[in-house]
This record gives structure tokens, sequence and C-alpha cells, in this order.
């Protein structure tokens, strides 16, 4: 790369910014600090040595990482460069991000794809990371012991610069580069000592809040390209169905409309910007094939997944001991029906995407979390090579699995292919709503019993739900056969860690038709509170402090105990709370990290529900950023909330009933209880910490609601009618 | 005998302005000087404020007029989504005005939000509710200056409820909301049965 | 054509009188800092200030703000001094993001109105903005960071 081309292609940014703040993707550019430019930084550092896919280093000192992570807010474009910014041996205020292509060279270890998700980003880069950032520190050296005719021995790194040791002498890595870049990486470079970090473990702030508060931060809704079209999508109102007919002549009137595109699953109309596509829309006559779907309704759906746990074997995802045997051990016994709804995911950015399909290729923009399957799935759809698939991933308005589907990416590639120019698809909120891949809703058939000690003798626990892998996995070419286990349905029921005597659960797959994926915290967000609410029943059959319980039942120096006993300690569990109020507490693990909850809630005579307080404990292992871990804590714990509270897609006639946030709920600000977060140091390997934090709450919420007011719920969303106190 | 008939409506209108306690105990037939036609019919004027009654408390009045500070809404009269409330002025308060959503006109489309010209509430100190209110306490506070946003007699609080765009966007609230009970011209014709048979109060 | 000023400058739009506000500034100026969450004013992401009073773009049409001052995001600040900006940075309160931008448009107008917010304040002025990443608490938290520091 020539200066004159860095000239050229700055001068034309410049351009771009100064005609009135356009973004103009067409250039291909990959999102980047756009905080560089609003601040009238240079607008790119010129990129002088990019030994790897990660790292790019500027004559000027700046270096870039490169994140083949999509940041959907849990600050993995701040997370991932501290990493590379320790061992790499920069001063932070050198480093941004910018956000990476689809390739392999990104694959997630912990994912087996280049994809976020299972909290994983961290956990997955954090060796990959160090190794390649060190083999580039070590190259610099070698550089410059080189040019001083020294061992590298007696040089070291620190702050964008190497010394010699020796002579006092340092060159800065920006002077380093043509001669690093002729030097070999070693396979095994020497890692920093931990002792040593710099920034790892520190509360470093976010990289993109910058661009988060003056609009400059480029979300796929945002997308624009020269000669871009924009289209909405009708889609068959009830689940499944098909177009019949068409009558698209009113549509085509529409002034700007261009075209009207069939689609089989829905019809597209494209236009010359988003009013007039729906404008259009609005204008067409569709008729529908429904299929088999408008007979399903939540009714029907209940009835089936009662029936099943009632009469379906299922299969075993554990079995320890014997239930038989346990039952006939018991003193007492209890039995529970407990029910977790179908959620929306309901990202604050409604799905979209943009594609410019072409005879020979591809480029395509917007928020995914799973770039190479998108890229594979363009390839497809398009008809051109994988290779000629350029995917460019800009910041998600939220994820939360949602941005694993192909759905909006097959709408935009199959658009613009008809279309034969770029086309952006924005979805409604209603389209949003009514049209996701919802989290499975869970019929749970639970049954346990105590000895005349309050033991537990048995647990018996019978998950019904639909498979997520059987839709889901298809896009990644898994086939989920009929007597298959799929894990992401019942995790966390299958793997408790107390000590039951005789312990069973089933998973007992139920095909609704309703489409289900990964929501956040997947199974666990269930499973979390089926078990922590029942054993909190049982806790109370046995007469037992549920938190005395569930000690009783861990092993010493269990990672579970660990972070009970700091979240009850810190909540000082046991003191008295007034009145009306009730202190609940529920422990979960998912995706390597540890996390209880204790939450206060209030309730008032009329059912309502107020929590007033949440006060969690978190092991999540090694850790690179305490104020990511906070922060998603936090935010895992309210997008949990809100669902225990108000979340619920219940279907009618095979059509999602809830459009929009009138009919579904969120939490806001006037409900939003104090939060204590309290991070457990700990050495053992990275866990996640975008989801588990969700897992704990509801149970958490529904044993403090039992605790204020001796009544069980157990079934979500928690309902006032339910809990008001008759006069 | 009209100088004192003259006189004790003057009386009237004095003590009324006075705002003196002896205003609870003016009778409402002298508050509408020479504006019916027959004799004041009590019994005929209740019933027609009975009827019309039924619009003032149907929701798309009675969620402007609600008795607390936060408007209400829908068909099931719940209290107004994002904490919305009245305010001093009845505009609303801060990032949350009536204005901040509501436009001079209705928006089409499930869930958007009605609109009328200067779409606002009855202010803090003159709630005027419609809620948790009988008809005859509705029609006495109808007929309070004190009360009714100055309005001195009950055939000025009839102009209001013909003229304003809030009023008459009830029956034109757009989106398939509901409509009052009584037609707009039901309605009028109700309230002027009233004022004509001297505007007596229901219990 | 139908006459905007936005953020002191000057524009022109041929769109129909009617189109709502938001598609204007995104489509056609390329304003997109103002986000698109509902589309029903129900969940504040396409707050901007009309003469300095906060309006939900997504439901004003175009014909409503014809002759007022329209301020997006883009336009609170020149270079992100506003402290409401500052202290956004300074409490890392954003996450995702998105609804960020409609976030500290309705904290300005709470900080004109109240300098000194207390929490009912800040409950009052902020309940109409949904985040769904829930950083609620740091957005409490900036805002009264931003009134320690001067407010408005």
């Amino acid at each position: 790369m020539t200066k004159q081309t860095d000239t050229d292609r700055r001068s034309f940014l410049k351009a771009s910014i100064a005609a009135g703040g356009a973004l103009v993707f067409g250039i291909g550019l990959p999102m980047r600090s756009k905080a560089a430019e609003r601040f009238n930084l240079p607008v790119e550092p010129a990129v002088d040595f990019k030994p790897n896919a990660f790292i790019k280093i500027a004559k000027d000192g700046r270096v870039t990482v490169v994140v083949g992570q999509a940041e959907m807010g849990q600050g993995v474009l701040t997370s991932l460069p501290m990493i590379v910014a320790d061992e790499l041996e920069v001063e932070w205020a050198n480093v941004s991000y910018e956000s990476g292509p689809a390739d392999k060279a990104f694959f997630n270890p912990a994912m087996g794809m280049q994809g976020t998700g299972g909290s994983s980003s961290v956990k997955g880069f954090f060796n990959p990371l160090r190794k390649a950032s060190a083999q580039v520190r070590e190259m610099l050296i070698a550089a410059a012991a080189a040019s001083w005719n020294v061992s590298a021995d007696v040089c070291r790194a620190e702050n964008g610069k190497v010394i010699n040791t020796v002579s006092g002498k340092s060159i800065v890595y920006g002077e380093l580069l043509e001669a690093a870049a002729k030097i070999m990486p070693s396979d095994k470079p020497k890692l920093k000592d931990p002792k040593d970090f710099k920034y790892i473990g520190k509360p470093i702030k976010r990289l993109d809040s910058p661009a988060k508060v003056n609009g400059s931060a480029v979300y796929g809704i945002d997308v624009r390209v020269p000669g871009m079209l924009y289209a909405t999508i009708l889609r068959s109102p009830v689940i499944g169905g098909t177009v019949k007919t068409v009558d698209d002549t009113a549509a085509k009137a529409v002034k700007g409309v261009t075209h009207v595109v069939p689609l089989g699953y829905g019809v597209g109309v494209i236009a010359d910007n988003f009013v007039n596509a729906r404008k259009g829309r609005t204008a067409l006559k569709v008729t529908w094939d429904d299929g088999p779907m408008a007979a399903v309704s939540s009714e029907t759906i209940m009835r089936s997944f009662s029936d099943a746990a009632d009469n379906k074997k299922g299969l075993q995802a554990t079995k320890v001991g014997d239930i038989a045997a346990g039952k006939a051990a018991a003193a007492k016994s209890i039995d529970a029906v407990y029910w977790a709804p179908f959620l929306a995911h309901a990202t604050m950015e409604p799905m979209n995407f943009t594609a410019d399909v072409r005879a020979d290729g591809a480029e395509v923009w917007g928020g995914v979390q799973a770039q190479m399957l998108v890229q594979g799935t363009v390839a497809k759809v398009a008809g051109v090579p994988v290779d000629k698939v350029k995917v460019n991933t800009t910041m998600l308005g939220g994820g939360f699995g949602r941005r694993f589907e192909m759905d909006y990416v097959v709408d935009a590639t199959l658009l613009s292919k008809a279309a034969g120019k770029p086309v952006k698809v924005v979805w409604t909120r209603e389209d949003d709503m009514q049209n996701d891949v919802y989290r499975p809703g869970t019929y749970n058939k639970m049954s346990a019993g105590i000895d005349g000690a309050g033991k537990p003798v048995f647990w018996h626990h019978r998950v019904v739900n639909d498979a997520i892998m059987a839709r889901a996995g298809k896009a990644f070419g898994f086939i989920l056969k009929d007597d298959q286990l799929d894990d992401s349905s019942y995790e966390g029921a299958h793997n408790l860690p107390y000590n039951f005597t005789n312990y069973q659960c089933d998973w007992v797959r139920v095909d609704t038709g309703v489409p289900v994926g990964f929501w956040r915290s997947v199974g666990s967000s269930h499973t979390g509170f089926s078990t922590e609410c029942f054993l909190d029943e049982l806790a109370a059959t046995a007469g037992k402090d549920p938190l005395a319980y569930r000690l009783s039942l861990l092993e010493p120096g269990s990672r579970f105990a660990g972070v009970l006993k700091l979240a009850a300690e810190k909540a000082g569990w046991g003191t008295k709370l007034p009145a009306g109020s009730g202190r609940g507490i529920a422990v979960a693990e998912s995706f390597g990290s540890y996390v209880a909850h204790v939450a206060e809630v209030t309730v008032g005579a009329d059912g309502k529900v107020k929590v007033d307080r949440v006060v969690c404990a978190a092991d999540c292992g090694q850790i690179v950023n305490p104020d990511t871990v906070t922060a998603q804590m936090e935010s895992s714990v309210v997008y949990g909330l809100t669902a225990a509270l108000y979340g619920e897609i219940t279907i009618k006639d095979g059509r999602v009933v809830q459009k929009n946030f009138t009919d579904y709920k969120m939490l806001r600000m006037n409900e939003m209880p104090k939060f204590e977060m309290h991070i457990l140091p700990s050495t053992e390997k990275h866990g996640g910490v975008g989801e588990p934090g969700t897992p704990p709450i509801a149970p958490a919420v529904v044993n403090a609601i039992f605790a204020a007011t001796g009544k069980r719920v157990r079934s979500l969303p928690v309902k006032a009618a339910d809990l008001a106190r008759k006069a | 005998m009209p100088l004192i008939a003259a006189a004790c409506v003057m009386f009237a209108v004095f003590a009324y302005s006075n705002r003196s306690d002896r205003l609870v105990r003016v009778e409402a037939s002298t508050l509408t000087s020479g504006s019916y036609v027959n004799e004041p019919d009590p019994v005929k004027a209740k019933a027609a404020f009975n009827d019309a009654a039924k619009v003032f408390l149907s929701p798309r009045c009675a969620n402007c007029h609600p008795g607390g500070e936060a408007p209400t809404q829908g068909d099931t009269m719940t209290p107004h989504t994002m904490e919305v409330k009245r305010g001093p002025d009845g505009r609303g308060v801060g990032e949350l005005k009536c204005a901040t959503c509501h436009q001079d006109i209705n928006l089409d489309g499930d869930s958007m939000p009605p609109g009328a010209p200067d779409w606002h509430m009855p202010g803090a100190d003159q709630k005027m509710p419609f809620q948790g209110v009988t008809a005859g306490q509705l029609c006495r506070d109808l007929k309070d200056p004190l009360k009714n946003g100055g309005r001195k007699t009950a055939k000025d609080a009839v102009q209001h409820v013909s003229t304003d765009p809030k009023v008459l966007w009830a029956w034109n609230p757009g989106n398939g909301r509901t409509t009052p009970p009584l037609s707009q011209a039901e309605f009028l014709k109700k309230m002027n049965e009233w004022v004509e048979n001297g505007a007596a109060c229901p219990e | 054509m139908t006459k905007l000023s936005v953020n002191r400058k000057q524009y022109e739009t041929s769109a129909d009188p009617s189109t709502l506000l938001l598609w204007v500034l995104r489509d056609e100026l390329g304003l997109t800092g103002t986000k698109f969450g509902c589309g029903i004013a129900q969940c504040g992401s396409c707050t901007v200030h009309v003469d300095g009073e906060a309006r939900r773009s997504c439901v004003t049409p175009v014909s409503a703000v014809v002759g007022k001052e329209v301020t997006t995001i883009e336009g609170l600040s020149p270079d992100s001094s506003h402290p409401l900006q500052k202290a956004w940075i300074e409490t890392d309160a954003p996450q995702c993001g998105y609804c960020q931008s409609g976030q500290i448009m309705a904290a300005a107008v709470l900080l004109k109105n109240k300098p000194q917010p207390t929490d009912a304040d800040i409950d009052q002025a902020m309940t109409g903005i949904i985040c769904r990443c829930g950083t609620y608490n740091r957005i409490r938290s900036a805002i009264k960071l931003a009134a320690k520091n001067g407010g408005k």
C-alpha cells in the first residue's frame, strides 16, 4: 500500500464526511472507531505492518486490533484489544479497534466457528490473542536487537517501544516495522507473566463509547451504500404460511416503488426509501396458504406439552440411581409443574440487512453473530462463489442470539439479486416481534422427595419443549435425529450440583411448529427458574432455610457454594425486611461461570411486584475487564427480570399475538432495582459473562415473592392478579 | 316584576363572581339567564344530563379527565404507559409532555398515538375529573367556574363540548377506537336539553 | 418542497409533509444517529429536540417542525463535549448503544428543566426510553455526574 493511496482514501473520507455526515460504505472499509472521524483525528492510520489477522501497526505507532467477534454491547471491541495491548506492550491511548471480515482466521475455538455466542469471546480468544501479540512483540524486539547488533535477551518491549537495557537506547515500534516484517514469528512466543498485566484485570473504559454517544456509531440499520434501494417484506401472518396470490397493481403504483418480489414466504417491496417501501407494502393484496400452524394456539401447545410430560418417554439426559427406589424411601414428596413461556429477543435494533449482489460476487453489511455462516448463506442464495462474498459486520443494536439467524440475510440477498442493485431490508418492530425465533416455551414436570432428615432422596425433572437444534442446527450443517439429545433445550437441568441420592432428568421433545432459537443463556434461561424454584419448595418442605439447604447439598469448596455465600453475606441474608418484602436466593452455572443472586422484592396489596435490590456474586474464572463483568451481569439481570415480570409470547390460530412494546412490556428506568456486584476472584479458566447473570434472576425473584407473600409462582410471567391480597 | 327578577339575576351573578359561600346555595336556574325557551323542568334536565353523562364517563373523554395525575388509555382505561403525568398545566412533564408524542391529527396504524390540535389535559388546579365521579357530581363541577375553567354559565360549558377540537376528536378517534355511546349530535342535543330545562343536576 | 432547519443547518426536502420526521432525518439527510426502535413512540430511541422540547420523531410529521429548530444527537454538541456525552463516556453507560441517542436527548431536556435532578425526577424523565441492555443504573449515574459538572 503506497502513501499516495492512503492520502487519496483519507481525502475521500474527509470529503464524504464534510458532505453532511452521510456514511458511505461503498468503498468497502470495515467499521472502525468512528470516534476517530468525529474527533478529527487521522482518519485511518496508515497500515504499514499487518503481521497477522488481528494486528495492524502504523508508522505513527497507532495499533489497530482487528476483532472478528461481533460487538452487541458485551464489550468485545474493548476486552479483546486489551488482551492484545497487554501482550504487545503498547500504550492504551494508541489502540483502536476494527471489525474483521468473515475469515477462518477469526475462528472462535470456543464455538468451533467464527461466531459470537455462548459468552465465549474472551474464553475463546484469550490464548490465541496473547500468542499472536507475543509473536509480534518478539518480531519487533528481534528487529530492534538486530539494528543494535545485540541479543534480543537484553532488549525488552514497553509502551510501544523496544528498549536496549544495556545502552538505555530505545526505538519506537513505528520505526521497526519494515525490519520486523522480515522476521519469522516464533511458534512458541514467551507470554507475559500475569502479575505484569497492565490492562487485563483492570476496569478499562470502553473504546466504543465515544461513537455511541454522538450518533456516529453505525448499526446495520444505518448502512448507506451508493445506489442503494430500501425494502420491506410482507410476511405470512400465520407461522410457516406461504404466498398464494399476489396483486401488486396498487403497490407498484405507489410513488418510489421500484420492484415487488414474491419470495414464497412473503412478498418484498423495494423502493427509493423506507417510507415508500412501507406504503407499497400496505398497498399489496396478498392471499396466503396458511398451512398447518393455523390450527395451533397456546392452548393446544400447552395440551401437547402436558400430554407429552405425562405420556411420552422422552430421552434420558441424566440418570443417577433409581427414581422408584428414591420414591419408596421418601418420607415426604412434592410434585409441581413449572411453566416458562416462549419469549422474544426484542433487540432494540429491529432486524435488517444490506446486500449488494452482483454477477460475480456480493458484498453485505449488517449486524451478525456468525460471519462465515452469513458468507456461505449469501453465496448459496446469490449463486456466487463463497470467496467472492465480503461480509461487513456493523455494530449490533442487541444480539442475544437473534443475530445468529440467516432469515434477514436471505431477505436482503434475494431482493438485491432481484433488483440488480444494493438493497437494505428493514423489519418493523411488528415484523421483528412476530417473526422471531423464540426462546422455547418449556413445560417442566417435577417431582422430588426428602427423607426424615430433610435430605433429598430423589429428584425427577422432565423438561418438555421444542428442540432448538432441530431447526437452528441446519444452518451449521447439523441434523438432529429423533432419538438424539439436544442439550441446548435442557442444559442446567441435567447437571445440577446438588447431592440428590437419586436424580433423573428427562428431555421430552415436542415439535410445536413454533420457530425456536438461541435466547440469552439458552436452556439455562428456563432451567434456572424451574430447578432453583422447585429446590426452594423442597427446602420449605424440609423446613430448612433456602441458603442453608443449598449449602448442605453442595460439596465443600464448590464454586456454587462460593457465590451463594458471597451473595448472601453481602445481601444481609437472614436480616429482617419490612412486612410485604422478602428475599430470595438462586444460583446457576452456565457457560463456565457461576452466578448467585439475592433478590429483594416488595409485593403490594394489588399484587404488583417491585424488585428493590439485586445482589449478585459471580465467579467467572479469570476475567479481562471487571467493569465489563459488572455491566454484563447487570444487563443479564435486567434481561431476565423483564422476562420474569412481563415476558410472554402467545400464539393464536398460528399467529404470534404480541406486536410491539405495548403488548410485550419492557422493564424501564423506574422499575430498575439497585444492583450490587461482587466478583469472586478466581484463577480458574475463563468463564463467560454475557449470559450467566440471566438464569438465576427469575428464581431469585420468585423465591423472594414466596418469602414476602407465602405464595408460589410456578408460571412466568409473574401475574399481579395471582399475588393480590384479597380484602 | 321584571326589575326584581333582573335584580335577582344580577344579585346571583354578583354573588357568583364574589365566590362567596352563598355560591353553593345559588339555584342553578338563575345562572342561565334568559336562555331557556320553556319553564325550567328539573326532571327533564336531570334525565337529559344522565344521558349526556354517558359520554363524559366513556373512555374517549374520561381518559384525559382522570381524578389523579396520570391520564389513562384504552377502553380499559388503564394508566398511560411510561408514567406519563398531567403536570401543572396539563401538558405533561419534561421529556414526556403530551406534545412529545401526540400530534395535531390522529396517526394511522396500530398503537399510533391519537391527536387533535393542542392535545393536553386539564391543569392540576382544575382537573375536571370524569373518573370516579357520579353524574350528579360531574354536573355540579361542570357548572362551577372554579372547577370548569372559569366558564360562567352552563351554556358556556356546552359551548366547550361542542367546539373544542379535543372533544370533537372523541367521535373521530382513529385506528378503530370506540366512540362514545351517543353520537355527537345526540350528545349535543342532550346537553342543550339540559341547559334549556334549567340545567338541574341529578343527585 | 419543505424547508427544515436541523442542527442549525438549512435543508429542503421533497418528502410529503406528512412524512414522519425520523425517516427524513435518517434516509434523506443521512443523520442516522436518531434511531428506529418501535415506530409508535413507545421506546424513545427516536427522540430529538424541537425548539428545545423533546419530540419523538417516529410519530412527528415533517410539517410539524417547519419553522422550528430541530436538534438531533449529532447536533447536541459539535465535538461530544456536552456534559451528558462526557458523563456517558466516563461512566461507561452504553452497551450496545442503540438507545443511547434517545437516552441522551431525553436527559438533556431533563437537565434543562431540572439542573439538579432527584432520583424521582430522573425516573419521571427517563422512564420513557427503553434500554434493552439494561444500563439504567449507569444512565442515572451519568445524569447525576453531568448535573454535578454543570449540566446543560
